[in-house]
């Protein structure tokens, strides 16, 4: 079973205070702190699980600078095999269409079953680049899945509906999914692993490498100009209790407790 | 002509709230760009939903076929690649939910039409179409405008606006079906329940919700301790349950549950919009967490800003005092 795992390195920004910069389009991300996106690492977990129960290999694709390779390492110390590193900074990445043709330029030609990747990237929240990326290559895909039983030429598959109510669908191969956070474990590098990975064969490619023409993916080819970014208003109707730790806690076990809510 | 076409979205026979939560915005919309907005409905014996649906004031089209007895995305995209051609609307718009991100990124590759995908405000200015979107932790909104195109492609955030009224009756009128063949690859199979616990968190009077500001598993008694103090249920945030803290059917927000207690006491839980969406009905909601800038502070009605294991053990204390 041949598989292609597509990760994205991410700022955390779940407790940081983002800053729009003056360009208007991007924000100051030099003390943001990077690592895999939170569901694409359930998408590797997923991609060794499938290499260890059906034998085959699992490669790493990743568009990004040279400093996520940090994370390309992990995802090899883990499991998976050998690497693709796309960088080039003409691809306009602010529109998942484009990221999602340059990925499929990366995999074009090659010999596939399965293609995961996380769901959703937890910076902008698209949740598009699978999806595109299946039509891109001429696929089944199925987006939000958080269970997998690969059959005999076909894969079954449960995507996560709302209210908790799943879907069980079926899908022949090959095929894009797009995988959501919680379907396994995701597991540590073993130190074994993180030793072998250095040895392991990551390819740094460009636009050109890879055969696709730049105008088709840039800026101009893209049909979404990100216009601005700004920090919305907050309204919060909150009374924020002040104090040390322990006063805090002793005026809201008051509040709780006068408010007879407790 | 430029109608904005907002597919209603419905499973198990029900309309999904994000179908009319559409017709807040779409109608000023179309009508800025010289349109209407114009309902469609695709599925099976869809008689009853259409109705409702024009009850909105609106024109309803529908494609009935037992084809589309159940959500599929390959025939939804097939069947909207062929609306397109027919209808040309300047926007279609579906929700940006487990349906319309499975099938509209690949509508938009294969139509070479451009997409803004989980839309929380769209406008019309000089021309132009621009979408907001979140961005970040909720913490930037980003303003992306379209290029000139046939049709621009919008999915929109479920709970984003809320939905109008109910306004004077509209109209319905049933279209051919364009897509009668069955499709090869893609097959449903069935809905899948989620599994039933011991507590039902939508019945509980008061939660204790932790998200992944617990850390670590480790650190669970701090917050049991609080909960058992005042008989409590347990809930949490979708990282607390991928991480296997609690488990599924006490996850709150759009893929878990819609609670509705007395108190909720979220802890280490940032507040991401989906969270948000399942407990913002909560009667009084208390947060304590780190971070100032976290958006579960633009819902509470009580805020800690400090580092829950300095104050939780204290609170229980308290309280258990209290008593």
């Amino acid at each position: 079973m041949k598989t292609l795992v597509c990760i994205k390195y991410v700022p955390d920004t779940s407790e940081a205070e983002v800053k729009v910069n003056p360009d208007g389009i991007t924000v100051d991300d030099s003390r943001f702190s990077f690592d895999i996106n939170d569901a694409d690492n359930y998408a590797v977990e997923e991609s060794v699980l499938l290499k260890e129960a059906h034998g085959g290999e699992v490669t790493v694709l990743s568009m990004g600078p040279k400093k996520s390779e940090v994370m390309i390492r992990m995802a090899l110390a883990k499991g998976c095999d050998k690497a693709v590193r796309v960088e080039d900074d003409r691809v306009a990445g602010h529109d998942p269409l484009m990221v999602a043709k340059t990925l499929a330029g990366a995999i074009k030609g090659q010999e596939f079953d399965l293609v995961l990747t996380g769901c959703m990237a937890s910076d902008d929240w698209h949740m598009s680049t699978g999806v595109a990326l299946a039509e891109e290559l001429g696929v089944n895909h199925a987006s939000m899945v958080n269970y997998v039983e690969v059959m005999d030429g076909k894969v079954k598959v449960h995507r996560e509906l709302e209210g908790g109510l799943l879907e069980a669908v079926e899908l022949e191969l090959p095929a894009v999914l797009t995988i959501q956070t919680g379907i396994n474990e995701p597991r540590y590098a073993p130190i074994r692993g993180i030793r072998q990975a250095q040895k392991k064969e990551l390819n740094v490619v460009s636009l050109d490498d890879l055969g696709i023409d730049p105008e088709t993916v840039g800026m101009d080819a893209s049909q979404v100009v990100l216009e601005k970014l700004y920090i919305p208003e907050v309204e919060s109707t909150a009374e924020f209790i002040e104090g040390e730790p322990e006063e805090k806690a002793e005026k809201l076990a008051s509040i709780l407790q006068k408010g007879g809510l407790v | 002509m430029g109608n904005v076409l907002v597919l209603a979205e419905h499973r198990q026979g029900e309309l999904r709230d994000v179908s009319f939560e559409m017709l807040a915005v779409a109608p000023a919309i179309a009508k800025d760009m010289g349109g209407e907005a114009v309902v469609l409905l695709v599925g099976s014996g869809m008689d009853d939903l259409a109705k409702k649906m024009a009850g909105y004031g609106v024109k309803v089209l529908v494609v009935d076929d037992p084809n589309f007895e159940n959500f599929n995305a390959e025939k939804y995209q097939k069947v909207l690649s062929a609306l397109i051609d027919d209808l040309k609307p300047a926007v279609l718009m579906t929700g940006h939910t487990a349906q319309g991100v499975d099938f509209m990124p690949a509508l938009a590759v294969e139509k070479n039409l451009p997409l803004a995908a989980d839309t929380i405000g769209l406008a019309y200015e000089d021309g132009t179409l621009k979408a907001t979107r979140s961005m970040y932790s909720g913490k930037v909104n980003a303003v992306m405008a379209f290029k000139p195109a046939e049709t621009y492609l919008v999915t929109f955030r479920e709970g984003a606006v809320e939905a109008p009224e109910a306004a004077a009756e509209g109209s319905v009128e049933k279209l051919d079906n364009p897509f009668t063949d069955d499709v090869p690859y893609r097959k449903f199979v069935e809905y899948v329940e989620a599994e039933v616990g011991d507590v039902d968190i939508t019945q509980s009077d008061i939660l204790v919700a932790i998200g992944r500001g617990l850390k670590e598993d480790k650190n669970l008694p701090v917050v049991e301790e609080l909960a058992a103090a005042i008989k409590a249920d347990l809930a949490g945030s979708r990282a607390a349950t991928d991480a296997g803290w609690i488990p599924h059917d006490r996850q709150v927000g759009t893929s878990g549950k819609a609670v509705k207690p007395k108190l909720y006491i979220a802890m280490g839980i940032s507040g991401a919009f989906q969270h948000l969406a399942g407990m913002k009905g909560a009667k009084t909601i208390v947060a304590i967490n780190k971070d100032p800038e976290a958006p579960i502070f633009t819902v509470a009605d009580y805020a800690i800003v400090d580092d829950l294991f300095k104050v939780v053990p204290k609170l229980t204390e308290k309280l258990k005092e209290l008593k």
